[in-house]
């Protein structure tokens, strides 16, 4: 067990990812000499060299599009972002290549390509740079989605994602970044699609993913002093989504609440809403209930408290269902 | 509110010239009467044989495209994008690659991929829609088609950066990449993203833009001010105007552009000078947007019949050459035809197949209901007959 911070828990995995795998890349905007903005792929280009991590022209289309092309010829790049509200010029490119180009050749072309993108609010940012895109990817068949909570995770999750053959994209929350924590990097815990449960418990089960699972455990650990017993359940993949725990946890609790900064129009919560509906009906004491970003653009960021899921609202909706 | 004044309505006479009918000055070594003429940079220096199976691709592919045309009409195919009018554009250059070469195609290049041997099966299905045109691309070294425009200019200078990693340059052995691309691509911001990847990385790339003067029905004009090949030069690229009409010019230019890239010198960007006879696809009606005065200016530059011209005054083909040539591509286009019509519509299983290398539960799940589903319907029809 080590303790380190999510961003350095990323670096050192992808140091494992290059270590062990010779055609891997990282390739993106200022992530050679820079290190990246955020310092995720600090000192990886001094290690493993100028043709391995690559500063790319300032162009996401082009940065998918030539990985894909790269992963074409062989190699395994994993390609950064730099901001999640950046990602949109490269949506062709994600949406209709990357993601269908292995379903069209029939299984014959596969890219292994991994998409990292900081995503999220809650660091004072400009405009652009707090979004929670995961929904346009985890509704586009051919791409897998995930995405971590913590060091250990990270640590992990990049490594399995850059081990599949499949493209992934990759959230990283960026307003836990700088959170340390343990990681274990003798042994993983659990494959990349499997959900995690932190906290077990029988009033209600909260269901968040990235940056708010921060917020849904504290929100857990303030109920508990009030007697509530709350189950929380950390996603980690959004596509596809580990049901058979989440149903298994609904059943026994009998309520549910869905955490995710993202809007929660045709969200990710919103699928959680339906399955738990069609698997769990009859178990089900209140509807399932959802605490999410508003249906606005992301506000300016002195408004981002107001708008960014808290543990006053969690604990909100948990109080909402109970009184169902 | 007075009422505007409505323009009078432009006559085809009054119609100002179209730029398509404006020669420039490009490579050529053939002119559309079959005179063979020097080019201080580019030469041509084929066997007998070579020159004559440049005829040969060229009549097989039309007839071959035509097919596609005829196919479409009789309900065969969903849609069918003719090539009629860039065959030189396309079996040159093809024609001009080595074995190691890569192709990049968009989807109107049936000529490339007949050059290339490419068994054209694939994108027949495509247009059929029993399949999505996969094939074996990294045996074939001709990637499927790219129907988003542009969209493969990345794919390719990607593919290319990665020969150059490989050290599969420096040399007449290395490896070279062509991707096609149309006059419209251009505009695509992907297309312009290619060009700076492609300069920065100095990548065995060639860019082959076939401007067909169209895309769909938005001429040059509307695409560009600068053409192609001299904006090329703005991302430090080399670029070339040759004839497309000519199958010896677009050879030399691909074959030096290809050799330039395999030696490690980088991208450059070929810009072939054609015309599209057809309509943009079968769905199109291009007399909504251009008149039979330009179809027969371009009719008089026609690849094939200069190149007929050219190979009967040299006497490197005759009469009875032409004939057994006509004899053969017949043969093809049955062969072809019986091929096309046997494709058969996929299971539905099929769909569900290859969305994923590792399969998640979900989908699986789906497929079995899917199955399910139709399966019982199956039944309840079968129970209709009984009755």
């Amino acid at each position: 067990m080590t303790t380190m911070t999510m961003v350095k828990a990323l670096n050192e995995g992808l140091r494992r990812v290059l270590e062990v795998q010779p055609k891997s890349l990282v390739m993106g905007e200022d992530v050679g000499r820079l290190g990246g903005v955020f310092r995720v792929t600090d000192g990886l280009q001094k290690d493993f060299g100028s043709e391995r991590i690559i500063d790319t022209p300032l162009a996401e289309s082009g940065i998918i599009g030539t990985a894909i092309g790269l992963a074409m010829r062989g190699y395994r790049p994993i390609c950064e972002i730099q901001f999640d509200g950046f990602v949109y010029p490269a949506f062709d490119q994600l949406v209709s290549q990357l993601a269908k180009i292995p379903n069209r050749s029939g299984g014959r072309v596969r890219l292994p390509v991994v998409v990292r993108i900081p995503y999220g609010g809650g660091i004072g940012a400009i405009e652009h740079h707090s979004e929670s895109p995961e929904a346009y990817f985890a509704h586009t068949a051919g791409l897998k989605v995930v995405t971590c909570a913590n060091p250990n995770d990270a640590y992990w999750m990049i490594q399995q994602a850059a081990a599949g053959d499949d493209p992934v994209i990759f959230f990283e929350p960026k307003r836990r970044y700088q959170a340390k924590g343990e990681v274990d990097t003798e042994t993983s815990e659990l494959d990349l699609y499997r959900a995690r449960t932190l906290r077990e418990g029988r009033t209600a089960t909260l269901i968040a993913y990235g940056p708010t699972v921060d917020v849904a455990a504290n929100a857990a650990a303030a109920a508990a002093e009030e007697g509530l017993d709350l189950e929380v359940i950390d996603l980690r993949a959004l596509s596809p989504i580990d049901w058979d725990p989440l149903f298994a946890s609904v059943r026994k609790t009998g309520r549910a609440v869905v955490v995710h900064e993202a809007p929660g129009n045709i969200g990710v919560g919103a699928e959680v809403a339906a399955r738990v509906s069609e698997e769990c009906f009859y178990s089900l004491e209140s509807p399932v209930l959802r605490v999410t970003g508003y249906d606005v653009p992301y506000p300016a960021s002195r408004l981002e408290d107001d708008y960014l899921p808290n543990l006053d609202r969690v604990l909100d909706a948990v109080d909402r269902s109970l009184e169902y | 509110m007075g009422d505007t004044q409505r323009p009078a309505k432009k006559t085809a006479k009054s119609r100002p010239k179209p730029a398509s009918t404006n020669e420039p000055a490009f490579v050529q070594l053939l002119t559309p009467e079959g005179q063979r003429v020097k080019h201080p940079d580019y030469e041509l220096d084929l066997t007998d044989d070579e020159y004559r199976g440049l005829y040969r691709d060229l009549v097989i592919t039309r007839e071959l495209d035509a097919q596609g045309t005829a196919l479409q009409r009789q309900g065969q195919l969903g849609l069918w994008p003719s090539l009629l009018g860039q065959e030189a554009a396309q079996v040159g250059s093809g024609r001009a690659l080595a074995p190691q070469d890569t192709v990049f195609p968009a989807y109107r290049e049936l000529g490339v991929q007949w050059a290339r041997g490419v068994d054209l099966i694939s994108s027949f299905a495509l247009f059929r829609g029993t399949d999505l045109g996969g094939r074996d691309v990294a045996a074939d070294r001709f990637n499927m088609y790219a129907i988003v425009i542009a969209s493969q200019t990345l794919h390719a200078a990607g593919y290319a950066m990665g020969i150059a990693m490989d050290g599969a340059v420096g040399n007449e052995d290395g490896e070279a990449v062509v991707v096609y691309h149309g006059d419209g691509a251009t505009s695509e911001g992907d297309f312009n993203e290619a060009l700076i990847w492609a300069g920065v990385f100095n990548s065995p790339l060639v860019l082959f833009c076939q401007n067909n003067q169209y895309a769909i029905s938005e001429t040059n004009a509307r695409q560009f001010r600068l053409p192609p090949y001299r904006r090329a030069e703005g991302f430090g690229v080399p670029g070339i105007l040759v004839d497309g009409n000519d199958v010896l010019a677009t050879y030399a230019v691909t074959k030096a552009a290809a050799d330039r890239a395999r030696r490690g010198e980088g991208p450059s960007l070929v810009e072939a000078y054609t015309y599209r006879m057809q309509p943009h696809t079968t769905s199109d009606d291009a007399t909504r947007y251009r008149d039979a005065a330009e179809l027969d200016f371009w009719r008089a530059k026609d690849p094939i019949v200069r190149y007929r011209k050219w190979l009967d005054a040299e006497g490197l083909a005759d009469e009875a050459y032409f004939a057994s040539i006509d004899t053969e591509a017949g043969e093809l286009v049955r062969e072809l035809r019986a091929r096309v019509m046997a494709l058969t519509d996929p299971e539905v299983a099929e769909m569900f197949d290859n969305v994923y290398a590792e399969t998640p539960q979900e989908i699986t799940a789906q497929r079995a209901e899917a199955l399910e589903f139709q399966a019982s319907l199956d039944d309840d029809h079968e129970g209709s007959d009984a009755r």
